[in-house]
């Protein structure tokens, strides 16, 4: 598919997501989720045909993605690990396990691995404190989670 | 074990159907709705929710009562309810546990806020990251239209109420009501200056009358029990119960539901059973992460709004960090600061770059980096963050800074003068040495070293050299001889 036909892709979709908010910008931050959950993430062509749609500038649709955690511009990996680091998780160690992950699949949070299949991520609390810490990867939740834990939950998805 | 515990909030929670509106109904659901439409007047209604004496449970601790009746004297064409369900606070999820437990209780709150303050339309702003609140919320409402509780002339009478849900998109700051009403609107969530309040002009440009989800869960239940019954649990100025998510060190860890008065060391001993693995309690963090860390003296504070506050803490939505003598204090307040320096809009300044000087000079003293002037700087700063930033956050979020340095003064002059962290946290003020006499030179430690800084033949005393070490603790997990010290 050449640019310009990929762009005229993204248009129709968009205006697809849009038109179910009768084309609202006070209903941006809900079509932005839709337009997320469609991608899986909010790069720069989707912004801006948001905006375009909407009628807002490009600028603030980037500085509302920018400022909202739930929205990133990078594809997450095939399977995205989420490293929880609410207090609950913090006392219990939780930054050793992220520590552990990162160094075993050579990325920083935040980052993808190069084969696409493992991204890292931190949240704050999942509300899951009793088990802290914890670690979600996809919808799957792992409690009491170990450092020396982290090369088996790994191994899971090789 | 916990029977220091009564139920308001959570009545329902664990014993309905939450997907069954016929199991709300059969607990008295809907029951004060319908007296307030057809027995009572709004200004009636507000009067029995001021004399419960019931106060915001999101933080603020503003009366509801009174709230309402400030929304109800605006005069305007349209006027809007708002529950907060953004419950960013990390360590926190008794929201959470309402909506999905007992949903209906929420919005038969909220179509009583709009009777009051005459409003028919409300939203519910939530968490994106909870879909299966979102789920049972939607389940409820479908539920309460089918059957007349909700939409337009709720049984048969001249009142309707209509909710819609709103989804947050991650931003602690929403939880300030306005930048709660900016993010519904379509905007990044930045707070505005108070006056004019939401409830003369919040969404919309309308009055908007903002509770959070535990606010809301109280309603029913003073309305069906009567004001006095609510009011005479609790303390003076704070009244009923208050929800907190227990965590971190102590053995039951979870959701408890305990009359305001109760103290912390009731809450942590005799409910919490006390520190896990038999080590020794050193601080409690409520309302965080805005909030201080008490200690063993204050815990004989009985929890309510102004006990808390005059400890020199905060009451907070109610997520309850039990720390034992394994954390370092200066880590934590640490901790707590790179989430305020993440969760900070950037609109006013003290909040925005102050927090970040306070971040720097406090990862500075964990890398033993620290100096005595450092102490004074903290504080300095930490109080005209607090007296100058525009919003709730800001004004909060030297607290924890504050409060370790007063109740853990040691612990930092430990960390700056002596580069020693006590609590073995800080990797960089501390040292892994092997014991000569315990050292059988069987090598493991050796062979697990990722920086290979062990050194050492088979049978011989091993040596760490302190130069390559990179402190990651490998080695003392794979020693079986004891060998091996962190100091």
């Amino acid at each position: 598919m050449s640019c310009s036909e990929k762009q005229e892709q993204i248009k129709k979709t968009i205006a697809g997501i849009c038109s179910e908010f009768n084309d609202d910008p006070n209903e941006l931050i809900a079509i932005l989720h839709k337009a997320q959950g469609h991608y899986g993430f909010l790069p720069k062509e989707v912004q801006s045909a948001i905006a375009e749609r909407i009628g807002v500038p490009a600028s603030k649709v980037y500085g509302i993605v920018t400022f909202y955690s739930y929205f990133t511009m990078e594809p997450k990996g095939k399977y995205p690990i989420s490293i929880c680091m609410g207090t609950a998780c913090y006392v219990q160690g939780a930054e050793k396990v992220l520590q552990e992950f990162e160094s075993r699949l050579e990325i920083k949070n935040g980052q993808t691995t190069a084969d696409g299949k493992f991204s890292i991520n931190t949240l704050r609390c999942i509300g899951a404190c009793g088990l802290a810490p914890v670690v979600m990867i996809g919808d799957k939740v792992y409690g009491n989670v170990k450092t020396e834990e982290v090369k088996k939950i790994i191994s899971e998805y090789n | 074990m916990k029977s220091k515990q009564i139920k308001i909030a959570l009545r329902n929670c664990g014993h309905i159907d939450p997907e069954r509106i016929e199991d709300y109904i059969s607990y008295d659901g809907y029951a004060a709705l319908g007296r307030c439409m057809f027995e009572d007047t709004p200004s009636s209604v507000t009067d029995k929710i001021k004399q419960s004496g019931l106060r915001g449970r999101g933080g603020g601790g503003f009366p509801t009562g009174k709230k309402w009746e400030l929304c109800a004297a605006s005069v305007s064409d349209k006027k809007y309810v708002i529950c907060n369900a953004d419950e960013g606070d990390p360590g926190a999820f008794m929201d959470r546990s309402v909506l999905e437990g007992d949903p209906h209780s929420v919005l038969e709150a909220m179509a009583i806020c709009g009777y009051c303050i005459g409003a028919d339309e409300g939203y519910i702003y939530i968490r994106a990251e909870y879909p299966l609140a979102i789920k049972r919320l939607k389940i409820a409402i479908a539920q309460a239209e089918e059957a007349g509780l909700l939409g337009d002339r709720i049984m048969g009478s001249d009142f309707s109420f209509k909710i819609r849900l709103k989804y947050g998109a991650g931003a602690f700051v929403c939880g300030e009501e306005t930048a709660l009403i900016k993010s519904m609107e379509g905007n990044r969530g930045e707070p505005i200056m108070k006056p004019p309040y939401p409830a003369q002009k919040g969404y919309m440009g309308k009055p908007t009358n903002v509770n959070n989800v535990e606010t809301f869960a109280n309603v029913a239940a003073i309305l069906n029990r009567g004001a006095e019954w609510f009011s005479s649990i609790g303390t003076e100025g704070s009244k009923g119960t208050k929800v907190f998510a227990l965590a971190g060190k102590v053995k039951n860890v979870g959701l408890v539901e305990v009359p305001m008065g109760t103290t912390l060391r009731e809450l942590i001993y005799e409910i919490g059973g006390g520190i896990k693995s038999g080590k020794k309690f050193k601080a409690v963090q409520s309302g965080e992460p805005s909030g201080g860390c008490l200690t063993e003296k204050h815990l004989d504070t009985p929890i309510d709004y102004e006990s808390l506050k005059a400890a020199g803490s905060m009451m907070g939505s109610g997520g309850m960090i039990v720390m034992d003598e394994d954390d370092c204090m200066v880590a934590v307040a640490k901790f707590y600061l790179e989430f305020i320096v993440e969760e900070s809009c950037g609109k006013c300044v003290p909040c925005r770059e102050g927090n970040k000087v306070l971040y720097n000079i406090l990862d500075k003293i964990t890398h033993g980096k620290g100096e005595l002037s450092d102490l004074d700087k903290l504080k300095n700063f930490g109080n005209i963050i607090k007296s100058t930033s525009l919003c709730g956050l800001g004004q909060t979020a030297p607290n924890p800074v504050l409060s370790t340095l007063d109740n853990f003064y040691d612990e930092y002059y430990d960390h700056v003068v002596n580069k020693k962290c006590a609590a073995k946290q800080c990797r960089s003020l501390i040292t892994y040495r092997i014991i000569e006499e315990n050292c059988v030179g069987c090598g493991a430690c050796k062979r697990v070293c990722p920086a290979e800084a062990i050194s050492g033949e088979l049978k011989q005393k091993h040596l760490i050299d302190q130069e390559t070490c990179i402190k990651c603790g490998a080695c003392i997990k794979k020693c079986r001889f004891n060998a091996i010290v962190v100091e």
